[in-house]
């Protein structure tokens, strides 16, 4: 078992970050996802794009099993990072989060101050061995989150009283704080106007540098923007999977086809 | 209802000055005028009540507070003292030697009325008792002139609050219509007087024919000791309840029965509980009768109930997406629950806690049912363990006790047992609110 891993890694480590194979997931009776086979690159964006209801976001919610705060949910199949099944019953998911961190579609900073809010990852997590390491953790966390600038002087202000584009950067900056190595983004930017929607694009885009970065969006042109890899997901079933200028400009399947050409969605 | 049917003869909206209201909106406001016009009513009519329950309680409770004392400075010398002794009547020498120095206080200023011993035994009591009590205890203060404070009757006090007027009045063996004259010559004499009754507020409750000795401190040290076990087991165990089944507990049909029955048990008669903590607490494990740590038992039953279907439904209000945030940097469920949604929580917990406190506070059937009726309450616990094991009453029970009695001067003090019940109550609630404030101002 181990040797085969290992020659896994030698194979693909350097490109697959997330390998899904036949990946079921139900709903009490509902089947939300058919046979779900996919490969996330490291250092990449990879969008999920589709219609409401499609299950893009039950598929990225598997991918750090948020789903199993969910009683009636049930999640079949093999989903691997770095070769490692994230569902083996050793895995505890709490580590798995720790691993794979999540931006949810809402900013949702905790009522406290900002910089409780980046410390408390690293906090739970033991990474700062002092204060002043805390320090350096949250201001680097707030750099990444292209929202030093802003909050630097009012670290103590208390992180709900900053606007919404301001908040979602600092949940994207919480998020990277704890050192994930994949980095979930649950529609980011559904609830921001235009030009934080482009900060938060902007960041994304620099976030690929170290982390691989998974992004559910409902706008096609941003996941155009974004993204090198584009998935399409249709009632379930993963329609196809691409490089993203592929997708959008020569999509192989009819139904890809009419969703970006807006006749379905 | 009627503006909403629709008018079948103008299908169509006509286009109309803004500046004539029509008779649709006429109607719409018109309703909307009689609703606000009901809910200033309601809360006219609920101010009323307030208003008259708080009068009320205070135009009754206050003679509670006001006692009428005999205040006579009097000497006793070694000689009368061991004369007394050795008669076989000794309080009746007593009574004698009193009413001797009362008569001497009287003639001095100036007033001539005959009173009789038993004339001042139904004024002020047996005060041979009280003086011999008192030297027994004291003996050093023998022929030093000593101020005696000697609680006058019920019925005196009665005259001297206008509970009792002379219209109508009968001589009767507790009173006598020359008993009044020469109560008004006393007052006149500044013998009797009227004062503030600490008394009722530090002690303990007396024998039924003693009302003016009553006291309610002992009780309200009972239930003191009682909420201390109520607030102690029951927020713990209803919080815990409340997390587990709130926040890990697999929703199944067990955990919907425990919901159910969870509901149902807030709404059983207290006097259900009395009888169960008297079956399991008293007679099955033994533990002491009319203890407040048995009465705290038996409401911390009563209220978790109460606890648990409040701190639920604030464990409920908090967003989830504060539980996601916390799951998804890696938390433990625990950890997401203690760091985060506990502290949101913490304000309608803390609400819930209060209420079932203040029920608690406020339960009398039950604790009848333990023993902890209003004449086990004699006196103050000797120590911190004691006020828990040792008989004690409780405000409410106190209370009824004293309502139940015959002489019409407990119904002062049970109306002024009432006004130490809501003050009590009154600074749990501020407690309550100042906690709260300190949770809420973390935004």
């Amino acid at each position: 078992m181990n040797d085969m891993r290992l020659l896994e890694r030698d194979v693909d480590a350097k490109d697959i970050k997330i390998a899904a194979r036949k990946v079921q997931v139900y709903y009490a009776d509902t089947h939300a996802i058919k046979d779900v086979d996919v490969d996330i690159e490291d250092k990449t964006v990879t969008a999920f794009i589709g219609p409401s209801g499609c299950g893009k976001s039950t598929f990225l919610r598997c991918l750090n099993r948020m789903n199993d705060t969910i009683d009636i949910c049930r999640v079949e199949g093999d989903i691997r990072i770095d070769g490692e099944d994230i569902y083996d019953a050793k895995v505890d998911p709490v580590q798995l989060r720790a691993k794979v961190g999540m931006v949810f579609q809402k900013p949702n900073p905790f009522p406290k101050s900002i910089y409780d809010n980046i410390a408390y990852g690293p906090r739970i997590h033991g990474l700062a061995r002092s204060k002043a390491d805390l320090d350096d953790i949250v201001e680097k966390s707030l750099r990444r989150g292209a929202i030093w600038d802003e909050v630097k002087d009012r670290l103590h202000a208390p992180g709900t009283g900053l606007s919404g584009g301001q908040q979602q950067r600092l949940c994207i900056a919480r998020a990277v704080a704890t050192e994930p190595e994949v980095l979930l983004m649950d529609e980011p930017c559904s609830a921001l106007d235009p030009i934080a929607t482009s900060q938060v694009e902007e960041l994304i885009d620099e976030l690929r540098q170290e982390f691989s970065v998974v992004i559910v969006t409902h706008s096609m042109q941003q996941a155009a923007r974004v993204s090198q890899k584009t998935a399409f997901f249709h009632l379930g079933n993963l329609v196809e999977y691409g490089e993203t200028g592929q997708i959008f400009t020569t999509p192989q399947d009819p139904r890809t086809e009419s969703y970006i050409t807006g006749r379905i969605g | 209802m009627s503006d909403m049917s629709m008018d079948s003869a103008a299908p169509r909206r006509s286009s109309k000055s803004l500046h004539e209201v029509d008779a649709r909106t006429r109607r719409r406001n018109a309703a909307e005028t009689r609703f606000k016009a009901c809910g200033i009513g309601a809360i006219a009519i609920g101010l009323f009540f307030l208003v008259v329950l708080v009068v009320a309680i205070f135009r009754s409770g206050l003679p509670a507070f006001t006692q009428t004392v005999l205040d006579v400075e009097f000497a006793l010398t070694q000689e009368q003292y061991e004369d007394a002794e050795s008669q076989l009547f000794k309080t009746k020498a007593y009574s004698q030697a009193f009413n001797g120095a009362l008569k001497t206080q009287l003639d001095e200023s100036g007033v001539t009325l005959p009173f009789d011993e038993a004339s001042i035994e139904r004024i002020a009591g047996k005060v041979g008792g009280t003086i011999r009590e008192y030297f027994r205890a004291n003996e050093d203060q023998l022929g030093q002139p000593t101020s005696f404070q000697l609680a006058a009757s019920s019925r005196v006090d009665g005259y001297m609050t206008g509970r009792v007027t002379r219209d109508g009045f009968q001589d009767s063996r507790f009173l006598t219509l020359a008993d009044l004259d020469l109560v008004d010559a006393l007052e006149d004499a500044g013998i009797i007087r009227t004062q503030f009754n600490w008394n009722f507020i530090t002690g303990a409750d007396s024998g039924v024919d003693n009302p003016g000795g009553a006291g309610i401190g002992a009780s309200v040290v009972g239930s003191f000791f009682m909420m201390l076990v109520v607030l102690f087991l029951s927020l713990p165990i209803g919080v815990a309840a409340s997390i587990y089944l709130e926040e890990f507990a697999p929703r199944n049909r067990f955990t919907d029965l425990i919901e159910v029955n969870i509901s149902n048990l807030a709404a059983v008669p207290s006097i259900v509980f009395g009888i169960l903590g008297l079956a399991v607490f008293i007679q099955f494990m033994h533990l002491p009768q009319s203890a407040p740590v048995v009465g705290g038992l038996v409401l911390t039953l009563m209220t978790l109930p109460t606890i648990i279907i409040s701190t639920r439904a604030s464990l409920n209000a908090v967003p989830p997406s504060i539980r996601d945030a916390a799951l998804g940097l890696g938390a433990s469920r625990m950890q997401s629950v203690f760091h985060h949604v506990l502290p949101l929580a913490m304000p309608g917990i803390l609400t819930g806690t209060i209420i079932g406190l203040a029920q608690a506070l406020g339960e009398t059937a039950p604790l009848l049912l333990i023993g902890m009726v209003g004449f086990v309450a004699r006196g103050y616990p000797d120590s911190f363990i004691d006020g828990f094991v040792e008989p004690n009453s409780a405000m409410p029970a106190q209370i009824y006790t004293w309502a139940a009695r015959a002489d019409a001067a407990f119904y002062d003090k049970a109306w002024g047992g009432i006004i130490i019940l809501l003050m009590f109550l009154l600074t749990m609630n501020i407690i309550a609110i100042i906690l709260r404030r300190r949770f809420e101002r973390r935004w």
